[in-house]
């Protein structure tokens, strides 16, 4: 089953030989941007782009940009952003988004690498013109990396133009190119042929169809060449020549049936009947739901009338016809299938989607027939395209609707946080306001206390740092020298001097000890100040955590509802874009399995026919036989 | 029956094998309107993305309180990692299993943002606990502590798993 795979693979070729994996840098500065290099790696576009746009709007909102981590790799990650949105199939932002670097002051290879992308985006969105122009415009250096793919998208966009001629030069240059082994060479075949080189453009198809390889998809294009080489030369009628070519064809490759088909054709058209029945034998036992295994039934007993094998030939159309009327009722029941819904039900089963291989997955799905019939319409780019705008739409819908809960339960919060501090704040800012009068009033002190002791420093004034005992002493002299001058009007001199002695002892000990004192001063000031700088921390700490509180709940109000309504809008709008998509995909999925079953009814008429006229030229075999006995 | 011989179709397909088989009530014209306004939507969606995830970090984690972790596998690993656990002051705050395609991205480079939360000022234990499987299929099991200090800017940890052991990068 997977070997269905391979012709999804030859389809997106272009882009696969190209999109090669933006490597992350060699020492990762941002860890954002690993984040997301992280989501790209696994597939996760919109996680990618949304994460790597974010880092890129904080990055040009910074004061300095050279200061911030994504400046080691801003040039990687602008490339990167439009790479990521063009893998999101994005690509007119994308577009938009490369552009800017091209207009941007960069180095040239980092120039023309943007332009290789912009170019791809072009030839991918079938603007070839477009594509053309881009690439016209590198000029110099081509980093090594994307060298041989910018050759290639090269050779593409000419063909697509039609100057077959200067794209087969190019293709001719690197067919030996690793990664494009076939491809080059296949290419070159073809774009000879278009431009009415029809030798040259058959030798390449022919190298390309001999080429060594034990890569599948290298296998795939080698059975490819073979097959339109084959076809070609029997559309010419050289018979021969065209059944030994598709008989290189690999009878397990993505390619097989229709080469044993034409296979069969070739041998038929030389009247060998018993080589024909070789392939289309091999072709007419595998699954029904191929149109070459469909034709090759119809074939088989063909070339068994050919022979005169009439009755095994009539055996065969009724087997035929047997498998037509199962297909088509199978065809029947998936086009129910689809106008009921069931379609787009199990395109969106997430157990599938954890498996690789879910497009294998999802033939087998009982309830759902007409998805057995899936790989054969993936296979369609309009299909592919609109299959990955659905799930892209279908993943969009989730997402905006888990964000419409978490902006409910923000406002939630957010009112939950104001009743909490609305109740709580008015206590802690009373007593803050308190405190704050309080450090105000000792931080006016300190400054005080510091002029005087500065000033002290060249004018010494001993009074002034007089301890609390000499202060009490002072004091106590001055009240005794009051009541002796009172009490006792003419005291003798003895109490005076007693007075005044004891006054120059405290006057004495503060003139010695005044140095000491006015270092020891510093030294409590210094002390004080580390206090008031851890004051002056926790002060700011709880101006930030008082803050935080108001933040916490303030201003949000205006955003929440404004993203409600942009949530809202948008879900609107992916509602229904998603039913349009749907509605493209099962007309797609209709349309096509009606033509199929068309095409059966057809065969089953042509089979009928076909029997009727086995078992009449039967009869009148065995009639004549009869008659000669 | 001769029919079939000649009627038979011999395309020879230049580019493509597979054309677009869709009924003519669709035209390409439609296709391309209905893909850009895909376009456009993705666009507005990833918009509103970029302003839910600023909304998100002001609210649940504003930078005075925030602390991210992330994990990155140093090149040439050799095991194969199963599983991460974060335990922050005692408490479990992260535990994530790998699947295969998270380990290929990481391998080629990608950085798993396995936790963001909020914690105080201060220093803070974290308790980093690996399993996994050695080259040899037997269990592997790693275990390292860090002491992280947080101040008023948003704190970010990195982990780096190498065969050597953990080793933790403060940015």
């Amino acid at each position: 089953m997977k070997r269905l795979f391979v012709p999804l693979i030859l389809v997106l070729l272009s882009a696969s030989l190209s999109l090669a994996e933006a490597p992350a840098p060699k020492d990762l500065k941002d860890l954002y941007f690993g984040e997301a290099l992280y989501h790209a790696y696994q597939g996760e576009w919109f996680d990618a782009v949304s994460r790597l746009d974010t880092e890129l709007a904080l990055h040009y909102g910074v004061d300095e940009p050279a200061r911030d981590t994504l400046h080691y790799h801003v040039n990687q990650a602008e490339f990167d952003v439009g790479d990521f949105e063009l893998y999101y199939r994005m690509h007119r932002k994308a577009g938009r988004a490369i552009k800017a670097v091209i207009e941007g002051n960069v180095p040239e290879p980092v120039r023309n690498e943007a332009i290789f992308r912009l170019a791809r985006i072009y030839f991918q969105k079938g603007q070839p013109k477009e594509a053309q122009e881009a690439v016209d415009r590198i000029k110099g250096a081509v980093p090594e990396k994307i060298r041989n793919d910018l050759a290639f998208l090269k050779a593409e966009i000419l063909m697509a133009n039609g100057r077959f001629a200067e794209s087969a030069r190019i293709f001719s240059d690197i067919q030996d190119a690793p990664g494009l082994l076939g491809f080059s060479t296949y290419n070159l075949g073809i774009a000879l042929t278009r431009d009415g080189k029809e030798t040259e453009g058959r030798s390449s198809l022919e190298r390309a169809g001999q080429i060594k390889s034990v890569d599948n998809v290298t296998l795939a294009i080698k059975d490819k060449s073979n097959l339109v080489l084959g076809e070609k030369l029997l559309s010419e009628k050289k018979f021969a020549a065209a059944k030994d070519v598709l008989d290189r064809v690999r009878l397990a490759g993505p390619f097989s049936n229709r080469a044993l088909l034409s296979s069969g054709w070739a041998d038929a058209s030389l009247d060998n009947y018993q080589s024909a029945l070789v392939p289309w034998t091999i072709l007419a036992g595998r699954a029904a739901t191929d149109p070459s295994v469909e034709e090759a039934m119809l074939a088989v007993p063909y070339a068994y009338i050919k022979l005169g094998i009439y009755s095994k030939a009539a055996l065969l159309y009724a087997q035929a016809l047997e498998a037509y009327g199962r297909e088509i009722e199978k065809l029947s029941a998936s086009i129910t299938s689809i106008n009921e819904g069931k379609f787009l039900q199990a395109l969106l089963r997430e157990e599938l989607k954890q498996d690789p291989d879910w497009v294998v997955k999802l033939r087998g799905l009982p309830e759902a027939p007409e998805t057995f019939y899936l790989l054969d319409l993936l296979a369609s780019h309009d299909f592919q395209e609109s299959l990955k705008n659905y799930l892209d739409l279908a993943e969009l819908r989730v997402k905006l609707s888990a964000w419409s809960g978490d902006l409910v339960a923000f406002k939630d919060l957010t009112q939950k946080r104001r009743a909490y501090y609305e109740q709580l704040l008015p206590v802690v800012d009373r007593e803050f306001r308190r405190l704050d009068t309080l450090m105000r009033l000792r931080l006016s002190q300190r400054d005080s206390i510091e002029k005087r002791l500065h000033a002290m420093l060249t004018a010494p004034r001993p009074e002034q740092l007089e301890t609390a005992d000499e202060r009490v002493t002072i004091e106590r002299l001055n009240q005794l020298e009051r009541k002796l001058a009172a009490a006792v009007p003419d005291a003798s001199g003895a109490a005076w001097a007693r007075i005044a002695l004891l006054r120059g002892v405290l006057s004495w000990n503060m003139y010695t000890d005044y140095d000491h004192r006015v270092t020891l001063a510093f030294r409590h000031l210094h002390e004080l100040n580390s206090e008031i700088d851890r004051m002056k921390g926790e002060y700011a700490a709880f101006v930030r955590t008082r803050q935080a509180a108001t933040q916490s709940y303030e201003g949000y109000d205006d955003v929440i509802r404004t993203l409600s309504e942009r949530t809202a809008a948008a879900r609107k709008n992916v509602d229904k874009l998603m039913s349009r998509q749907g509605k493209i995909l099962e007309t797609m999925a209709v349309t096509e399995l009606t033509r199929r079953r068309e095409r059966l009814e057809k065969f089953q008429v042509d089979a009928r026919f076909a029997m009727a006229d086995s078992y009449d030229r039967a009869r009148r075999a065995q009639d004549k036989k009869r008659a000669e006995q | 029956m001769s029919y079939r011989l000649t009627g038979i179709v011999v395309t020879v397909s230049v580019l493509c094998f597979f054309s677009a088989a869709y009924g003519g009530d669709i035209t390409k014209e439609e296709l391309k309107g209905q893909d850009e306004q895909v376009q456009d939507i993705k666009s507005d969606v990833l918009a509103i993305s970029a302003e839910l995830a600023k909304l998100e970090e002001k609210l649940l984690y504003p930078s005075s309180t925030e602390v991210s972790v992330f994990v990155s596998l140093a090149e040439g690993l050799t095991f194969r990692l199963d599983s991460v656990e974060l335990q922050m002051d005692g408490n479990i705050v992260a535990r994530h299993v790998y699947s295969f395609k998270e380990l290929e991205a990481m391998r080629k480079g990608g950085v798993q943002r396995i936790y963001t939360g909020n914690i105080r000022s201060g220093d803070h234990d974290l308790l980093v606990s690996v399993m996994g499987k050695a080259k040899g299929g037997s269990d592997l099991r790693k275990a390292e502590s860090f002491k992280i200090s947080k101040d008023v800017a948003p704190r970010i940890v990195e982990l780096s798993l190498s065969d050597q052991g953990i080793t933790e990068r403060s940015r």
